[in-house]
């Protein structure tokens, strides 16, 4: 469109002006104010027992969560692409659910099949097993959110790519398993690289499920958003934006890696 | 009582997800725009910032609005406990959906229309409003209607700024959380209900658009 000088840069300016106002400013501020009291105070404050505890939880969850959501999600996105199978249009509209459904509701409904009075809580109790308010029920809440993520990146791409060179491994006599590792899982690597990256930050990232079904015990189930939460709502603010900052940080490098992967998923 | 409150608690939030919904349609384009049709410094910067909403998590989101915004901000200003926060928060998490849904309908534009309408005689005014923007219709819509959809069911963003205050500034997802720690499943279930039913709906309007989208 040819636009005037004048209101290009009047455009420029508003759009630049709501995006400062919105994103920028407010998290350059968390920043500042994490880092006005100086280094020492922010070491302290992320390498307390509780911290500590809250960083490891979450690790473990994504290290759980991520691998399988990336194993399923590729088998997934092959049957929605390759496969022939009744109900595969309910599958692919099914898949998208977490990203519509409150992260609030994913946890009631986790409660309501695991949880005390639940479907299976009373199985599972009765062998030993805490599901909710306990570790396993915030894999599962973190499985459940990060769900679509490897699916939509790689399904796309296996679209794109075609079945013509699977094919001809086939003639050429390669085994599934060579045709999937030798010519399909190169051709979707980017892809799936991407959808990682994006599970990774979202399970890294999950509160609101997460919270419901951590029952909140304090230097148990606390992972870094919940203990940004904690830290709040017990008057730490210094503390909270302490551990706020930390995330940002995470967030920051993912946005790195997805701006340099992008690229390169584009070609593929 | 718990019903009415849970009733508030969804208009409050029906109400906000729309102008959410209606002011990420204008914003979103805009920033759109500035970002394929402009040139300047730092623009593969802002593109690449646009998705920080996506990858910060919600909580974080809350916060940072908090430390600008809140009491003793810099800015001096106190939106905590209003609708203001809410709608705030709001438009912070659901700031990419439209940018991303215009950005590759508007890069693909072929722009020879654009410049036969000036030729023409056309203002600019005249060409983004009978030329451009006839074409970002479809991706606008499911922009804002994926906006909307998180909008509705958003929570950790919203928990510390809203004030959380019943009939006021007592969002759909916060209620249901209240429910769930005082124990009450029932209620938080049927409030539940409600908020998948809309997403269910909205999904498939974002469906129905993308044929619609394809079809043309």
């Amino acid at each position: 469109m040819v636009v005037d000088r004048r209101a290009r840069i009047g455009l420029r300016v508003l759009a630049l002006a709501y995006l400062a106002a919105l994103l920028l400013v407010p998290v350059g501020v968390v920043f500042y104010r994490t880092f006005e009291h100086g280094l020492g105070t922010v070491w302290e404050s992320i390498t307390t027992p509780a911290a500590i505890h809250a960083f490891w939880l979450t690790v473990r969850i994504a290290l759980i969560a991520v691998p399988l959501n990336t194993v399923l999600g590729v088998v997934t996105a092959l049957a929605l692409v390759r496969g022939r199978f009744r109900g595969k249009a309910v599958l692919h509209a099914v898949i998208d659910l977490p990203f519509a459904i409150s992260p609030v509701v994913i946890g009631l409904a986790l409660v309501l099949v695991y949880g005390r009075t639940g479907w299976f809580g009373g199985w599972l109790a009765d062998h030993g097993v805490q599901v909710i308010f306990a570790v396993p029920g915030m894999v599962l809440a973190t499985i459940f959110v990060c769900l679509p993520f490897v699916v939509r990146e790689v399904e796309p791409v296996l679209r794109e790519v075609g079945d013509e060179q699977e094919q001809a491994a086939a003639t050429l006599g390669a085994s599934r398993w060579q045709t999937f590792a030798r010519v399909t899982l190169p051709a979707i690597r980017y892809g799936i690289a991407y959808g990682v990256v994006l599970s990774t930050a979202r399970a890294i990232g999950e509160f609101g499920a997460v919270s419901v079904v951590s029952g909140k015990i304090a230097g148990q189930t606390d992972t870094l958003t919940l203990l940004v939460e904690n830290r709040f709502q017990n008057f730490d603010v210094a503390g909270a934006y302490a551990a706020s900052a930390l995330l940002a940080l995470i967030a920051l490098l993912t946005l790195l890696v997805m701006t340099g992967l992008r690229p390169r998923r584009d070609q593929s | 009582m718990t019903a009415r409150q849970a009733v508030a608690a969804l208009k409050l939030t029906l109400l906000l997800s729309i102008l959410v919904a209606a002011i990420n349609a204008v914003a979103g384009t805009l920033v759109a725009w500035v970002l394929v049709r402009d040139r300047f410094r730092g623009r593969a910067l802002v593109n690449a910032l646009i998705d920080l909403p996506f990858a910060l998590p919600t909580i974080v989101a809350g916060i940072t609005l908090l430390a600008l915004y809140g009491p003793n901000g810099p800015v001096g200003v106190n939106v905590v406990g209003t609708r203001w926060a809410i709608a705030m928060a709001l438009l912070f998490v659901t700031l990419p959906f439209v940018v991303r849904s215009v950005q590759p309908v508007l890069m693909e534009l072929d722009r020879e229309m654009e410049e036969a309408a000036v030729s023409l005689g056309a203002g600019s005014l005249t060409v983004f409003r009978r030329i451009v923007l006839p074409n970002l219709v479809p991706a606008i819509l499911s922009g804002a209607a994926l906006g909307f959809a998180r909008a509705v069911g958003e929570f950790g963003s919203v928990v510390l700024i809203a004030g959380n205050l019943p009939f006021k500034t007592e969002v759909a997802s916060v209620f249901i959380f209240g429910r769930i720690e005082s124990d009450a499943v029932t209620s938080a279930a049927a409030v539940s209900v409600v908020l998948l039913a809309l997403s269910l709906l909205v999904l498939l309007a974002i469906r129905a658009l993308g044929r619609l989208g394809h079809g043309r």
